[in-house]
């Protein structure tokens, strides 16, 4: 009988992915981990990736354009089949969340999205319902294919000893029935959403685009990152992948702080697991108040100005 | 040539706005007594669906629904909106929950009776999150995919392949989709119309064609076991501060994250 082996796919070298092989150790134990990524810039990200914690073999299949889901699934088929891996892990990012289902119904097999703990081997807990409720879920499929969520998951460290192995995999060119046309990067000079430390999220209080200038200046000024609420997005404040929630990113930050937002539902699926919540809105009712660490109302035309000046003049911790 | 055809899926779902509340037993969520309406992401495929066709580029449009009876009321609002016909997959009651896995395979046999061009469905429904069925089916029929749409442009009514812009990670991006494809739809591809209430009486007396599940041969047993469900743990309360400086204070002394 073979160990039990996981095999983690990803599009690039990214924290999420360091997440996600954390998830795939709590599911092997002492068994292997290979990794597995697809697309533009997956030589240099098996580089780094190799120096993982943790990771036996890198594979990389080198690509013009980020990998669409018809070109990846038969990439990650044919090491599954190769390798005969019980697991077959990916970041709920927006790679994982494309390819992993599509990957299970080729193999006829259930997938698990968004997991948040390994509880056993088999064993899972995943939110469902906006996170309103947390299931655990029994898996009785031989190869059991799962989504991490990485806001759950420590990201995995490097390692002390030496370097995994770099093997180089064909993405192949037959049956190629879609096709990569282009992309409008949101530019971005601030940390990745899904794993600032800080995340300065606004809502439809803000009124208008200029006012969230507020906000990216509060997140420089902390290193955070700014996110927003689906009624922000809508009204066209910021971009779509700025969106925080139930279907947008999920964020867990040491310190979220929510500006003129009320907190829907579905916002707080995305935002609730943060560690210290902080909530400025003048409608003392807003639902967010209900789990803000901190609650302040005001108007936040007055407050966050006030707010962001004694945040610099703030004398910097001594570490 | 008979036009392009396009599949539409919906799925009853407890109301966006319902904050549910978990079974005292853990068995589950408690939907019993609580408004039950179409999954907002499928309110979104059955309108593009429409738009598609209103635009000249297809032909027919097509919903389906997989479930128990219920689910014929939600068909009922996707015939109030438009569509020319409606199947029922009907599922026994005590398999309500039914897996992605499950529903893919009854789609992609519904595929093979009606033989569509496109399948169109929401990015996930918002009871189970699992955002799966559709990149399930598009494998499973080894069709091509373009998931969390945010717009859709077909040249003509004649061409075969779909351009779709997907909202991504770290923007947008565009793939191109020979067809047959499924599409998934995202929040932003376009708002819902109402239904008048002339065209819901309407939708009332027309015909929903009824598929027993059982007669199709499909495996629809659960693989994944739901063991418990629990409520989420409970944050601790809050405090409400009076000034900015109170909080600055707070944030810097208490919470250390200043």
């Amino acid at each position: 009988m073979s160990a039990t082996t996981a095999l983690v796919v990803g599009d690039s070298a990214s924290q999420a992915v360091r997440s996600a092989i954390r998830a795939a150790k709590a599911c092997v134990g002492a068994g292997k981990i290979d990794l597995l990524l697809i697309g533009k810039g997956a030589n240099s990200g098996a580089a780094s990736a190799s120096k993982w914690n943790g990771v036996s073999t890198v594979y990389y299949a080198e690509g013009e354009t980020p990998c669409t889901a018809e070109s990846a699934t038969p990439v990650i088929r044919e090491r599954v089949s190769a390798k005969d891996y019980r697991y077959v892990i990916a970041t709920a990012n927006s790679f994982g969340k494309n390819v992993l289902p599509r990957l299970a119904g080729v193999l006829g097999v259930s997938a698990l999205s968004d997991i948040i703990e390994v509880v056993e081997s088999n064993v899972f807990v995943r939110p469902i319902y906006a996170g309103n409720a947390l299931a655990t879920v029994k898996s009785n499929d031989e190869v059991k294919v799962l989504t991490v969520r990485p806001t759950a998951f420590e990201p995995i460290e490097d390692s002390s000893e030496g370097l995994a192995e770099i093997v180089k995999v064909q993405i192949p060119a037959d049956g190629v029935q879609s096709r990569w046309l282009g992309q409008e990067a949101t530019e971005n000079t601030r940390p990745d959403l899904t794993t600032a430390d800080v995340v300065i999220a606004g809502g439809r209080g803000l009124k208008n685009k200029d006012n969230f200038k507020m906000l990216e200046e509060m997140a420089d000024e902390l290193g955070g990152a700014v996110g927003a609420t689906r009624a922000a997005v809508d009204s066209g404040f910021v971009p779509n992948d700025m969106q925080v929630g139930q279907t947008g990113k999920v964020v867990a930050p040491q310190l979220y702080i929510g500006i003129g937002l009320s907190g829907a539902i579905q916002h707080l699926a995305g935002m609730k697991d943060s560690k210290t919540i902080v909530a400025i809105n003048k409608d003392a009712d807003a639902p967010i108040f209900q789990i803000a660490d901190y609650g302040l109302v005001a108007d936040l035309f007055e407050a966050v100005p006030e707010l962001l000046q004694k945040i610099k003049e703030l004398p910097k911790r001594a570490e | 040539m008979s036009g392009r055809r396009i599949l539409v899926g919906v799925k009853r779902v407890v109301d966006y706005a319902v904050k549910v509340r978990v079974k005292p037993d853990g068995s589950g969520v408690d939907t019993a007594s609580v408004k039950m309406s179409m999954n907002p992401f499928c309110e979104i495929a059955v309108e593009e669906a429409l738009r598609l066709k209103e635009a000249g580029k297809a032909a027919e449009v097509i919903a389906v629904s997989v479930g128990p009876k219920k689910s014929v009321d939600t068909l009922r609002v996707a015939l109030a909106m438009g569509v020319d016909k409606a199947i029922h997959v009907s599922v026994p009651e005590k398999h309500q929950e039914l897996q992605p896995l499950a529903i893919a395979s009854i789609f992609k046999y519904v595929v093979g009776d009606q033989r569509p061009d496109i399948v169109i469905l929401g990015k996930q429904s918002i009871d189970g999150d699992n955002n799966q069925t559709g990149q399930m089916l598009a494998g499973m029929l080894g069709w091509s995919q373009g998931t969390f749409a945010s717009q859709v442009e077909i040249e003509n009514a004649s061409a075969d392949v779909v351009n779709v812009t997907r909202e991504v990670d770290g923007g947008l991006e565009t793939v191109e989709l020979s067809l047959p494809a499924v599409i998934t739809c995202d929040l932003r591809l376009n708002k819902p119309r109402f239904t008048s209430l002339s065209n819901t009486m309407k939708a009332k007396k027309k015909k929903v064609e009824t598929i027993d599940v059982s007669s199709l041969g499909i495996d629809i047993e659960p693989k994944l076991e739901t063991l418990s469900v629990a409520e989420p743990p409970k944050r601790p309360p809050g405090i409400m501060v009076n000034n900015v400086n109170e909080l600055i204070e707070k944030l810097r002394t208490d919470a250390k994250v200043l």
